[in-house]
């Protein structure tokens, strides 16, 4: 069933055309990975989902319901949630009352505080740290519990490898199954294509904007990745 | 005795502009903003008051049941329908808006009331003192000033410490658009604190009313001494607000029992002391800021 | 194509600022006395209007405390020209001096107040200050005292010297900002304003340029002090140090236009012809006057002038327009 369909969505900053007639749908239970480079407009589509950006044409549904008119807020309550670029923890809040706050607009579900510090062992040990004293992948970690406390039916993951050291990345990885198999759909976005096509079924490739490759994974070629990721005409 | 008694009656006035600082915090601390109608808002409050001890004979205490909420509301309908529009263009629009709003205030005041002093009359409440020793005894509306101003301010810390609604407040301060991916309606949010902040404001406007005198134009001097009450304290701090306010209080008092004309400028004085030693205030650790 | 501060316009409206002032020189024999003092006021609208703008439009500092070096400008003018018997036309600046040297000790105190709370530190100031002068018997106390410096000119000249001096000290003053703003100082102040982030990472020095901005602002409001004071004859601290010179300032930068030199003479005039008109309606024109102001800040951010501005329309042009030649 289709959680998300995204229809010739259009998205300005002011003139500067961000997004330009991306069309994208995404059934329950799958996994998406957008890719593309620096300033393809990947945490646009996302921000745009999550209702923090307003589309200028198109049409965003949920579950076969238009939500382009609801604040971001509404849409949380709905089960989409972002875990933004950046982390954007609330910095002056300790990692426990970060984590609350994600409850705020809660649905039923299997997360909770408990089911995230199982999740992130070492997330628990910093419980009552001020969260701004956090290290680049603790700050990450807690940023994916505070979205799963809302028990999302659609995470939308930012970069969550952006900043940190290889060996962290693969930490907060390996979370990523278990988040799956509760029966989140997640759309998440990567720079790192190997990663991306590892935890993906399927590639969302952005290129200034615009769709420049989209399919299964094990259905589009590498070099072909590679083109649409630098904008290259394909090579034969 | 005379100086230990200013002592007593100043900490007890650090209560009263305790209550009227942790509103004008927790407006500044939420949104950044500095309410400059702060002082016109209490003395409206007091006036509201007054109004309903006249008309219905009410004592005043009693009209904090009508005050308090209806400053409440009105503080939640400025912030949606004008402090939001203000916030959004840049930070001197909200001083020239709140600025008008005084003037907007003070001077519908005067329309309505004149320049005179008024003062709410409490009754029995006036006369009724506590001896504490032999030569020191403090008044009851005094005493029930200060249990208030305290009251709120852990009222406040509890709120926004121990509530969900208080947790996501702090959030909202900290980060608006994170706090809307979390579900908070960010201006839901500030509303509520403005709400709160003048239903403070309300209370600590309507025991000035009852403490002394007051008229249209003393507004300027409550949001002074809110303003040096929360610095003194070291910004964001409620704890430190309390403290700020007692020294603030003895400052003024002890002034006023060596010349009687010095209360308010030693006061001031203080405030610029602090400034020049301990810019951070006594208490500096932010806790709503 | 070539890159100008003059336009058309502007050079125009140079041409016609002169003839406005030569003209406004000769008033003195034209009009009557009533008149004149009625213009020294206007003119000292456009010297508190202009350096308020100073303050906030350029400097980004809402002060809410200029009353400080009116109060300051006033009794500097007794003390000066009265007490120590310097002639009135050299008084007036020094007056100013005196307010400049005041803002230059108090802006390290409330320097370290932000935004808003630098506001209120400002008005805490003008109160600290109102309140000494109120116990200084030399000065009168609280009753204030009489300003006798014009004392011997007859009553015919000595309006016509105050208005001279007033419009003097107004047009110098307008001119000094805008060659100010021209300088590379007013042009690190205007990108700090437009855009903190880039101009600090330009390393555009801010501090040092605040300091200047505050301390200018003091001066020229001393300056419109002692002019009050010229006018008026009399000085008290109640009225020298009101709030109500601050809000004046507010109003006659915010309805003429925040952060253009134009904006606070327009706004000037304006406030000048509403109060001869409306005062007489007392609180209410207050309350007209605190409406107005909000209302601008929400619907008008940019004044009146802002509606005839462009960047070819400018009677100052501080910034440099490209033109095609
Ligand atoms: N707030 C903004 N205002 C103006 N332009 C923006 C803003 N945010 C992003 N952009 C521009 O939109 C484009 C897409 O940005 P973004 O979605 O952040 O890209 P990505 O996440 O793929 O790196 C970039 O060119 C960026 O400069
Ligand atoms: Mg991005």
């Amino acid at each position: 069933m289709t959680l998300l369909r995204l229809d010739d969505l259009n998205v300005h900053y002011g003139d500067f055309h961000a997004l330009r007639g991306i069309s994208l749908s995404i059934d329950e239970g799958e996994t998406v990975a957008v890719i593309g480079a620096n300033g393809a407009g990947k945490s646009t589509l996302l921000r745009t989902i999550a209702g923090l950006n307003a589309a200028t044409s198109g049409e965003i549904s949920y579950r076969g319901q238009p939500v382009d008119r609801l604040p971001a807020h509404r849409r949380v309550a709905l089960g989409i949630s972002l875990t933004p670029e950046g982390r954007r923890l609330f910095p002056s809040l300790t990692v426990e009352e970060n984590l609350l706050t994600g409850a705020a607009r809660s649905r039923p579900g299997p997360w909770s505080l408990r089911a995230v510090y199982d999740l992130f062992p070492l997330v628990e040990e910093r419980r009552n740290r001020i969260a701004a004293r956090l290290s680049g992948g603790e700050q990450q970690a807690v940023a994916i519990g505070r979205s799963l406390m809302s028990n999302p039916a659609l995470l939308l993951l930012d970069e969550v490898s952006l900043g940190l050291a290889p060996v962290v990345v693969d930490q907060v990885y390996a979370a990523l199954p278990k988040v799956v198999a509760s029966g989140t759909t997640v759309l998440l976005v990567e720079q790192d294509v190997h990663r991306a096509t590892a935890v993906a079924g399927r590639l969302h490739c952005l290129l200034a904007g615009r769709t420049a490759l989209q399919g299964a994974v094990d259905s589009v070629r590498y070099e072909q990745i590679v083109a649409a990721y630098f904008g290259q005409a394909e090579a034969a | 005795m005379n100086l230990v008694n200013a002592v007593v009656q100043g900490v007890l006035l650090g209560g009263l502009y305790a209550l009227l600082a942790a509103g004008l915090s927790l407006i500044f601390g939420v949104m950044r903003l500095v309410n400059l109608a702060h002082g016109a808002f209490a003395v409206t409050a007091a006036y509201g008051s007054l109004t309903l001890v006249q008309h219905l004979g009410w004592h005043p205490l009693m009209t904090l049941a009508v005050v308090v909420p209806v400053f409440a509301a009105a503080g939640f309908g400025l912030q949606r329908g004008v402090l939001t529009r203000a916030a959004t263009r840049g930070p001197l629009t909200p001083l020239l808006v709140t600025f008008g709003l005084a003037v907007i205030v003070e001077s519908l005041l005067l329309t309505g009331f004149s320049a005179d002093s008024r003062t709410l009359p409490t009754g029995q409440l006036s006369v009724a003192s506590v001896r504490l020793t032999g030569t020191v005894s403090v008044g009851v509306l005094p005493l029930l000033t200060f249990a208030v101003g305290v009251v709120a301010v852990l009222g406040l810390q509890w709120f926004l410490f121990r509530t969900p609604a208080g947790r996501l407040m702090r959030a909202t301060s900290d980060d608006r658009e994170a706090a809307r991916i979390v579900g908070a309606d960010d201006r839901r949010v500030f509303a509520t604190a403005t709400a709160i902040a003048l239903g403070l404001v309300a209370v600590a406007g309507v025991f000035i009313g009852m403490r002394g005198t007051f008229a249209p134009s003393s507004g300027a001097g409550v949001l002074l001494f809110a303003f040096e009450t929360v610095v003194i304290g070291g910004l964001g701090s409620l704890w430190g607000t309390l403290a700020g306010g007692v020294l603030l209080g003895v400052a003024q008092l002890l002034g006023a029992a060596i010349d009687p004309a010095a209360g308010v400028l030693a006061g001031h004085v203080v405030f610029l002391v602090v400034l020049a030693v301990r810019p951070e205030g006594l208490f500096p650790k932010a806790v709503i800021a | 194509m070539r890159a100008s501060r003059t336009t058309p316009f502007s050079r125009v409206s140079a041409v016609v600022l002169g003839v406005l002032v030569a003209v406004l020189a000769y008033a003195p024999y034209a009009v009557s006395r009533g008149t004149q003092t009625q213009l020294v006021l206007l003119f000292c609208y456009v010297l508190m209007g202009t350096m308020w703008n100073l303050l906030a439009g350029y400097g980004g500092m809402v002060s809410v405390g200029q009353q400080a070096y009116i109060g300051i400008g006033s009794y500097g003018l007794v003390t000066i020209a009265d007490q120590m018997g310097v002639p009135a036309v050299l008084a007036v600046p020094l007056a100013g001096v005196a307010a400049g040297a005041v803002a230059w000790v108090t802006s390290f105190l409330v320097f370290r107040l932000a935004g808003g709370y630098f506001a209120i530190g400002t008005w805490v100031v003008a109160e600290v200050l109102r309140l000494v002068f109120t116990q200084v018997d030399g000065l009168g106390a609280g009753a204030g005292v009489s300003v006798g410096a014009y004392g011997d000119l007859g009553p015919a000249y000595r309006i016509a010297v105050v208005y001279w001096l007033a419009l003097a000290t107004t047009v110098l003053s307008v001119f000094g900002v805008y060659l100010l703003m021209r300088s590379r100082t007013g042009l690190g102040l205007t990108a700090v304003r437009d855009d903190p982030v880039a101009a600090s990472s330009l390393g555009v020095g801010v501090a040092g340029a605040k300091r200047l901005v505050y301390v200018a602002a003091a001066v020229g409001c001393g300056m419109a002090g002692a002019l009050i004071a010229s006018n008026t004859l009399r000085v008290q601290p109640e009225s020298a140090f009101s709030i109500n010179y601050t809000a004046v300032m507010m109003f006659v930068v915010v309805i003429g236009g925040i952060g253009a030199i134009e904006g606070p003479i327009l706004g000037a005039v304006l406030y000048f012809l509403l109060e001869r008109e409306l005062s007489h309606f007392g609180a209410w024109y207050l309350v007209l006057l605190g409406i107005v102001v909000v209302a601008f800040t929400l619907v008008l951010p940019k004044g009146l002038w802002g509606l005839v501005a462009g960047p070819r329309r400018q009677v100052f042009p501080v910034g440099l327009t490209v033109m095609r030649s």
